[in-house]
């Protein structure tokens, strides 16, 4: 074998074949520019033949994809209204029949080739990607643990008081959610509640695998469950389990605020050990007399000494209000909690409008 | 011309890609459940099998000339990928409606070893460039056949069989193979290559 020739061949063959994909690529597809419209809203021009994810992202849009495009999370589902073509063999494994009427499509497989409008939630146009640093881990009970992340890179995140954040547990595809604890006034760094869920992927990482120094990424802030800032109505606030961190965060917010409006918080527990935060809160209804901290248990021990509420939240909550009609209902907890709370109150006149939820699901 | 006749029957037939040489068997069985994702599959083999033969054949006289024939395997691979990258290219722009009905296999068909295996195979046979063209066409042609009647018996067995456990699955479609290979050996002596 001349071996003069080999690398000249070799390395001719792979330029002449790049060159021809290049030409024929540039002849035929992404020479035009083409628009993505999002929402009826926002236009973007687009060079090329980028999926939507990546044109997304390039535009600072982050949809939440575990997998970084190798359709196998199908986390990044959008809603393709105009063109796009086809849903994709790809795709399928991950859309449900309804998914696939209304036009759900994974932004990882579907490519810019034509003017396109879609729809995505409102929410992910704040959200951006952070760098970030643990820097606090605290044991509140036996089996939820609160984080704190210091954000790296942005430096901020602006949210507000109830929404969420995604953590993406590194090193295998899994993004989970857990709702904002912390104070939206300190918006450099945000603590995050997480229960233990057996064999769940990320609270197991987060229980067993994560400490001080180790740097995650996080998502956020998403969810339309929120602080309706300007009302002035009163509140019940409902919570279980880890489900006390959106409504701190929202309660910090109304400290602050000097408590101007009149706050009952309701926090459903089994035993006296899946209580946390309890001196917290009573520290905040000595300090403000509008606001009211009423634990319940439903099975207290008999070592717990509780001389607090029994029974099922929902029982508790039917006890201690009145009339609902002009007040305000944040609920956080597990989709059954969440209904049950609101047929009660629904019984004390409250309007559904006024009704805000969080599934923990 | 009678010669690469002879030649396109024997590949077809006695000499089938698939269920005399064993060659391709994972996409054959893999995409062979139903008759009309077994068509679409063996058309795509088709295509690129025939091109890819033409191509390569004025690529290994180059290496034959540069002395760099032990290059052929490497070559060959990177040329198969560019055609069906091609191909793909082509299909999405003038013809979509076939492109999103190919869907995963066209991209398949890179790692489809029928296709490697017949440039292989012209080097051995030292094929001229008419007798590799139609032996690229009639081979992977029989391969359509071989996966066509494969996925009939299989959407059949499907409608009417009742399969004990252990059999389901794969694994009856490696007996459906071997006895569609016994039949093929029936056209023994019917034309040689």
């Amino acid at each position: 074998m001349n071996l003069l020739f080999v690398p000249i061949v070799l390395i001719g063959v792979l330029l002449i074949i790049a060159l021809i994909l290049i030409i024929v690529e540039k002849a035929l597809g992404g020479g035009g520019e083409k628009v993505l419209q999002i929402n009826n809203d926002k236009i973007i021009p687009v060079m090329g033949d980028e999926t939507v994810l990546n044109t997304l992202s390039q535009h600072k849009i982050f949809i939440p994809s575990a997998c970084g495009g190798k359709a196998t999370c199908g986390f990044c589902k959008f809603k393709l209204i105009e063109g796009g073509g086809e849903i994709k063999p790809t795709e399928l494994p991950f859309l449900n029949a309804k998914e696939r009427e209304e036009g759900i499509r994974l932004s990882c497989q579907v490519k810019v080739k034509d003017n396109m409008k879609i729809e995505i939630p409102k929410e992910l146009l704040n959200a951006k990607e952070y760098k970030t640093k643990v820097s606090h881990i605290e044991d509140l009970t036996y089996d939820i643990k609160m984080v704190r992340f210091e954000l790296i890179e942005p430096k901020e995140m602006i949210f507000k008081p109830g929404q969420y954040a995604q953590l993406k547990v590194p090193g295998i595809d899994v993004i989970r959610a857990y709702s904002i604890a912390s104070h939206p006034k300190y918006n450099n760094q945000i603590e995050l509640i997480i229960r233990q869920v057996p064999n769940g992927k990320a609270t197991t990482y987060v229980h067993k695998a994560l400490e001080i120094g180790d740097k995650v990424i996080l998502t956020g802030p998403y969810g339309d469950f929120y602080l309706q800032e300007d009302s002035s109505r009163d509140m019940i606030c409902i919570a279980g389990g880890s489900g006390k961190a959106p409504i701190r965060s929202i309660l910090y917010y109304l400290r602050d605020q000097g408590m101007n409006r009149k706050v009952k918080y309701f926090f459903g527990a089994k035993s006296k050990r899946d209580l946390y935060y309890t001196e917290e809160f009573m520290e905040l209804s000595k300090e403000f007399p509008n606001f009211e901290y009423i634990p319940a248990l439903s099975e207290p021990q008999p070592s717990d000494d509780w001389k607090g509420e029994v029974g099922l939240i929902t029982d508790v909550v039917d006890r201690r209000v009145a009339d609902l009609t002009e007040s305000e209902a944040y609920l956080c907890g597990s989709p059954g909690m969440i209904n049950a709370c609101i047929k009660v109150l629904n019984k004390h006149k409250i309007k559904q409008e006024n009704v805000f939820f969080d599934n923990f699901s | 011309m009678s010669n690469l006749f002879e030649l396109i029957l024997a590949s077809i037939l006695n000499h089938n890609i698939a269920l005399v040489y064993i060659l391709g068997m994972c996409p054959l069985i893999a995409i062979s459940t139903n008759v009309k994702n077994a068509k679409g599959m063996g058309l795509a083999v088709i295509i690129v099998v025939t091109l890819t033969a033409i191509i390569n054949w004025p690529i290994y006289q180059l290496l034959l000339a540069t002395g760099t024939e032990k290059l052929a395997l490497l070559v060959f691979i990177i040329t198969i990928a560019a055609v069906v990258q091609l191909l793909e290219i082509f299909m999405e722009k003038f013809v979509p409606s076939m492109y999103n009905a190919f869907g995963i296999f066209l991209p398949l068909i890179t790692v489809n070893c029928v296709v490697l295996a017949v440039s292989l195979f012209f080097v051995n046979r030292e094929y001229t460039f008419g007798e590799t063209a139609a032996f690229g066409f009639g081979s992977s042609v029989g391969w359509a056949l071989a996966i066509i009647l494969l996925a009939g018996i299989r959407e059949k067995m499907a409608k009417i069989s009742d399969l004990p456990k252990g059999l389901q699955g794969k694994a009856i479609v490696f007996i459906i193979l071997g006895i569609l290979a016994l039949a093929f050996i029936g056209f023994t002596g019917l034309a040689s290559i």
